[in-house]
């Protein structure tokens, strides 16, 4: 059975002063799948998660989170309903410990009245021990794999209904990666979406179940992640001729 | 100068330095959390001590006035921004705090005598008047400009500086005011009389900032607030609202300045203007401290009180010159073995 | 409208001023023209340098009294007495005297970075205010009177319409030399301090010296402004030279648009006409209590500022759009090449560098080699610290212990732009460009060091033809990297991977004999890295040594000569790449098994 879809963006334009960042941008999410976005550098991806999350004003069009759209977007908001965005710049609190970084992933569930942020930071704490062994040292002081985890850690306080993911893999080993995307693909069965933006197009389409190329701003193919693979254009243009030493 | 001159003049230093150290926090907190170099901190002081002695000889202070504006000014723009996005349900917590607080204030206010109420209620009272002007200055002012450059959010606050002083001048006229002290206790402590107001001064600052660090390491909306200020994109996607933490950190800003106003308004005749000398000591004390670190501003504040009490007896129009110039060395001395990490990441 | 009409029409309609203009106008406008030469000394030092001043005022005051005391002073010794014989000599010892103490002051307070510098400017800007009111010699609280009129070709200047000339041309005059000087060598090194010092530095600039030279220019303007003030008014006292008059100028710069010249004559003149107008209106209608002039004057800068955060003048701009100067680069002679070694010649030599950050270690016994010719690619996980090497060899932090060697020379301990100057060159891994400049002047920041003219040269545009070899240089390079088509766009306009490969042509206008690259390929999509492989391999075989922190395994195992694998700090593996990809422990550390 189809699950139903959660996000939907339909015709989202964003625009830089004069120039037009994204151009008619339509695509959504269903409850539980993995969606990729790739795309060249440059071609709007990032801008398209800021607009979604409500960092970036956009100029028209739509965007419906479970089925609740407003004329103009909160960050604040969208977290309360359950969307979360790791982005590329990771973002942690740099002088504050894991643990409080964490708690502060909680932040608008406790606001909401919750207070089941222990039980989940167990649980990240299960998914990723290095964060537990680290719990007390500064985000600042980590690698560059952990703050990653940490990140990503955080985002999974919130308990969202979707997450996105801002190039996971730019920066980290090959090691580290293939960890994190194995923690991505096991939270498919806990229910969460996920919309993810990578420029490591290969791994982005083993993973993901459906996929979205984005060039200079505007949606140029959609698909399975098979048709994807399989296409010419997709793999002349993002997963190159060579490739034998990446996974 | 003999023994018991130094010590007098230390216990002026201390607890001058005390409430620059007050004033000192404030400013860390400001700037950390929004980027604003808050110059009317100093206002605050003034506004603080003036109001409570406006309600000491049965005046109603001027305030009160700029309370209800300033709140009217807030419901319109809220309600201007609510009609545009179609909003309208959530406009009901804006203008309870920006209509209905102030009015419940005025009505308080004129039909009772605030001039026979007891000392703590009049504390409070001016408390209640002066507080709630800082978030409301930040939602007017500063808010529309969340992303300017720390040089204009600096000359917008010279800007709002310079209005609040001519204000202060309209509600409080040019003569200045002292009010009741806390307490008419004189201790003799080995030769020298300590006087009740002053320790009242050096121990409500020391509560207050015991109350502070608490607040930062232990309250959620502390630690929200400091995640704030180490990153504002991460904190505003965990759903800390910059505008909620701008705010909030106005309110403590303007609670800190009144108390410091009220503190000190029965040790000095407090003017419409006085706030911003006081505002930039505490801001010499806060820059000592690198404008991040919360114990080292306090420690350069009780330093400016002590170097001014000192120099004030020795030369006493040189003063003011005095604390500003000596405080180039230590500014010296940070700068060099600070070392100036340039914003990677 | 071209820009240069637009500047003639300016002037025309200045010089008929007081033609038909009536007294007071005339009055308002010899003030608007002192304030904007000071506002236009912190245009450059605030809106360009990025130097927070408030203590201008005082820099005035020291012009203004030096010329006050020497022409009204009496039974002064032979030695300084002549200078006071006319102001004419007393406008040189004004500026002199000024630069001087400036010098002093921004000795001390331009060692302070962030925020340190307003509050050190505050407490100098105190001190001389004080000064002025309390040396008896200078009058006092009450000042100096009897200041004579200014002589020009054996005109008496007491006439205000008269002065307003000498006043204008000057004004006019600073504002051609300061857009001469920004565009320039020393221009592009002020702008560049706005970028952060270590890019600066890398690329070869004294950061401190630029600094000291926008500060200095500020304080002679100031000085100037000064000297007019002494001899129009005719007497001074301490009042217009304190903190608030200082905070006022900082105003002017911000309200008329700190990023360019004209800011300041827009500034400067709103914020004059403005109080003007605001004293004689505000009485009227509130009756005689004034004071509400501060109060709508806060408001209106609130306003103004929530409006239009860059000031007014970028407004000003966009309601009359001047058609844009036909920019281009001029054909010129290249300049001179660094003779390089040979292919082979050992460039760079790390011998057992170790740094430590309180107990991390981040690099352990560290060594490894570069030579002419070769490609060397460093590659490691994240924080097993490449880029504090990189930071160790480029001078940008200093060793714990060990040495790094270069060109047979040792340069630990030297400064960035001291080791940049020998011939090596970097890119950043965070990229660091000015996002307002166009992609030709970033570039030509990093042809720094291969001209030589400095200030004065710039000023008076006498520097054109050396500029033009840097730019067409500079161009030459953009054309490399194969961005010739955004040659004239801001680089702020462009994708992030075509802003590394910016910085990549910027480290090549250095002419350098060894090119380290932190990370070129993260961002690139394929076709680009496989242009960037090209362009590197192509940069070899000319004999450059190439340093190279990557991540992407398949862009250096295609790439590079040798290998060195980093991992918590220490060397763990060297070779060609084939052997470094067979070697177990790289296996197990970085790659993570074959699939």
């Amino acid at each position: 059975m189809e699950q139903p879809v959660i996000l939907d963006v339909e015709d989202l334009c964003v625009g830089y002063g004069r120039v037009e960042a994204l151009h008619r941008v339509s695509l959504n999410v269903r409850a539980g799948e993995i969606v990729t976005v790739i795309g060249p550098n440059g071609a709007g991806k990032t801008t398209l998660l800021s607009a979604i999350m409500g960092l970036l004003p956009r100029s028209s069009g739509n965007v419906r989170f479970l089925h609740s759209a407003a004329r103009e977007i909160e960050v604040e908001r969208m977290v309360a309903m359950g969307m979360t965005l790791v982005p590329e710049k990771r973002e942690l609190f740099g002088e504050m410990s894991v643990e409080d970084n964490l708690l502060l992933g909680a932040f608008m569930r406790r606001r909401l009245g919750h207070r089941d942020e222990r039980a989940t930071m167990d649980e990240v704490f299960g998914t990723f021990p290095r964060l537990k062994e680290r719990r007390d040292q500064l985000a600042g002081t980590l690698s560059g794999g952990e703050r990653q985890m940490l990140a990503i850690g955080r985002a999974l306080m919130a308990k969202p209904k979707l997450l996105m993911l801002d190039e996971p893999s730019l920066g980290l080993a090959p090691l580290i990666v293939r960890e994190i995307f194995r923690v991505i693909g096991r939270l498919r069965q806990t229910g969460v979406a996920t919309l993810l933006v990578e420029q490591n197009a290969k791994a982005a389409l083993q993973l993901a179940d459906r996929g979205y190329v984005l060039e200079t701003g505007e949606i140029a193919l959609a698909g399975s992640s098979g048709e994807l693979r399989d296409n010419p254009r997709v793999v002349e243009s993002y997963l190159g001729l060579g490739g034998k030493h990446q996974q | 100068m003999d023994l018991q001159i130094a010590l007098l003049l230390g216990q002026d230093g201390i607890v001058n330095g005390a409430i620059y150290a007050l004033l000192a926090l404030a400013l860390v907190l400001v700037f950390a959390v929004t980027r604003i170099i808050f110059i009317p901190q100093g206002e605050f002081v003034a506004f603080g001590a003036l109001t409570l002695a406006s309600f000491q000889v049965g005046r109603v202070p001027g305030t009160l006035w700029l309370l209800v504006g300033l709140g009217v000014l807030v419901a319109v723009v809220e309600i201007g921004i609510a009609t545009r996005n179609g909003t309208l349900r959530r406009l009901v917590s804006a203008l309870t705090w920006n209509v209905a607080y102030p009015a419940v204030a005025a009505i308080i206010i004129l039909l009772g005598e605030p001039g026979t109420w007891p000392l703590v209620v009049q504390v409070a009272a001016a408390l209640a008047l002066v507080v709630p002007l800082g978030p409301m200055v930040y939602r007017l002012v500063y808010q529309p400009l969340q992303s300017a450059s720390v040089l204009v959010l600096l000359i917008v606050s010279v800007a709002v500086h310079l209005a609040l002083v001519g204000l202060g001048l309209l509600f409080f006229g040019a003569e200045g005011s002292r009010t009741t002290p806390f307490s008419d206790a004189r201790l003799d402590v080995g030769g020298v009389v300590v006087t009740g107001q002053a320790l009242w001064v050096v121990g409500a600052s020391a509560v207050l900032i015991v109350v502070l660090y608490v607040f930062f390491e232990r309250s959620l909306w502390g630690k929200a607030l400091r995640a704030t200020a180490i990153n504002r994109t991460g904190a505003r996607l965990m759903g800390i609202s910059t505008t909620q933490a701008g705010k909030l950190s106005f309110a403590l800003a303007a609670a800190i300045g009144a108390a410091s106003g009220i503190l000190i308004a029965p040790i000095t005749t407090v003017y419409y203007d006085t706030g911003f000398m006081i505002g930039l000591k505490g801001f010499v004390g806060a820059i000592v401290g690198g404008l991040a670190s919360y114990p080292v501003a306090a420690g350069g504040a009780v330093l400016v009180g002590l170097l001014e009490s000192y120099s004030s007896f020795w030369a006493s129009a040189f003063k003011e010159v005095i604390v500003f110039t000596v405080i180039i060395p230590v500014l010296v001395w940070r700068s060099l073995t600070t070392r100036h990490v340039e914003e990677e990441e | 409208m071209s820009a240069r009409s637009r500047v003639i029409v300016l002037v025309i309609a200045l010089a008929l001023g007081p033609l038909i203009l009536p007294e007071f106008h005339i009055t308002l406008l010899n003030y608007i023209g002192l304030y904007a030469l000071v506002t236009l000394g912190l245009v450059l030092l605030t809106g360009v340098g990025g130097l927070t001043s408030f203590g201008q005022a005082a820099f005035v005051g020291v012009g203004a009294y030096t010329t006050a005391y020497l022409t009204t002073a009496e039974g002064l010794p032979g030695f300084v007495a002549w200078v006071g014989v006319s102001p004419w000599l007393t406008l040189p010892a004004a500026v002199l005297l000024t630069v001087v103490v400036a010098a002093m002051l921004g000795l001390i307070t331009l060692r302070l970075s962030g925020h340190y510098l307003p509050l050190g400017t505050i407490a100098w800007g105190m001190s001389l205010y004080f000064l002025f009111g309390n040396l008896s010699f200078l009058g006092g609280h009450t000042g100096l009177t009897g200041i004579p009129s200014l002589n020009l070709f054996g005109m008496d200047l007491k006439d205000g319409r008269h002065f307003y000339y000498l006043i204008w041309v000057l004004v006019l005059g600073a504002l051609w030399l300061s857009q001469n000087l920004l565009d320039s060598r020393e221009g592009r090194a002020i702008r560049a301090l706005k970028g952060g010092t270590v890019m600066a530095e890398a690329m070869g600039v004294d950061t401190a010296r630029s600094k000291m030279v926008v500060f200095l220019v500020a304080a002679g303007y100031a000085a100037l402004s000064g000297w007019l003030y002494a001899h129009l008014q005719r007497f001074v006292n301490p009042t217009p030279f304190g903190l608030h008059i200082g905070i006022e100028y900082l105003f002017m710069a911000v309200v008329g648009g700190a990023g360019n010249v004209w800011g300041a004559l827009v500034g400067a003149g709103l914020i004059t006409v403005l109080k003007q107008w605001l004293q004689d209106l505000l009485p009227r209608i509130f009756g005689a209590s004034g004071n509400f002039e501060i109060i709508f004057f806060g408001l209106l800068m609130i306003f103004v500022l929530h409006r239009a955060r860059d000031g007014l003048w970028p407004v000003v701009r966009r309601l009359f759009p001047a058609q844009a100067a036909a920019a281009g680069v001029v054909a010129a002679a290249p300049l001179p090449i660094r003779e390089k070694p040979v292919a082979g010649t050992v460039l760079l030599d790390v011998r057992d560098a170790v740094k430590k950050f309180g107990g991390l270690t981040a690099n352990n016994q560290m060594s490894l080699s570069v030579k002419a010719g070769e490609i060397l690619a460093l590659i490691g996980p994240n924080g097993a610290g490449k880029s504090t090497l990189f930071n160790l060899v480029t001078g940008v932090e200093p060793l714990t212990s060990g040495e790094v060697h270069f060109l047979g020379g040792r340069v630990d301990g030297k400064a960035s732009r001291e080791i940049a100057r020998l011939g090596m060159s970097r890119t950043f891994q965070h990229v660091r460009l000015l996002a307002t400049m166009s992609v030709l002047e970033n570039v030509a920041i990093g042809a720094h060091l291969r001209g030589r003219q400095g200030v004065f040269a710039a000023a008076f545009h006498l520097e054109r033809a050396e500029e033009e070899r840097l730019l067409a240089e500079a161009a030459r390079q953009v054309e490399l990297v194969g961005l010739t088509e955004h040659l004239m766009d801001p680089v702020g306009s462009l994708a992030l991977g075509q802003q590394r490969t910016v910085e990549i042509a910027r480290a090549l206008a250095a002419d350098p004999s060894l090119l380290l690259l932190d990370e070129p390929a993260a961002g690139l999509r394929y076709l680009e890295k496989a242009a960037l492989a090209d362009l590197l391999r192509k940069l070899r075989d000319n004999g450059l040594g190439i340093l190279l922190v990557e991540h992407d395994m398949d862009f250096v195992m295609g790439l590079a000569d040798s290998v060195v694998v980093m991992e918590f700090g220490e060397k763990i593996a060297e070779g060609l790449p084939e052997e470094v990809q067979g070697n177990p422990d790289v296996i197990e550390a970085y790659l993570g098994g074959v699939d």
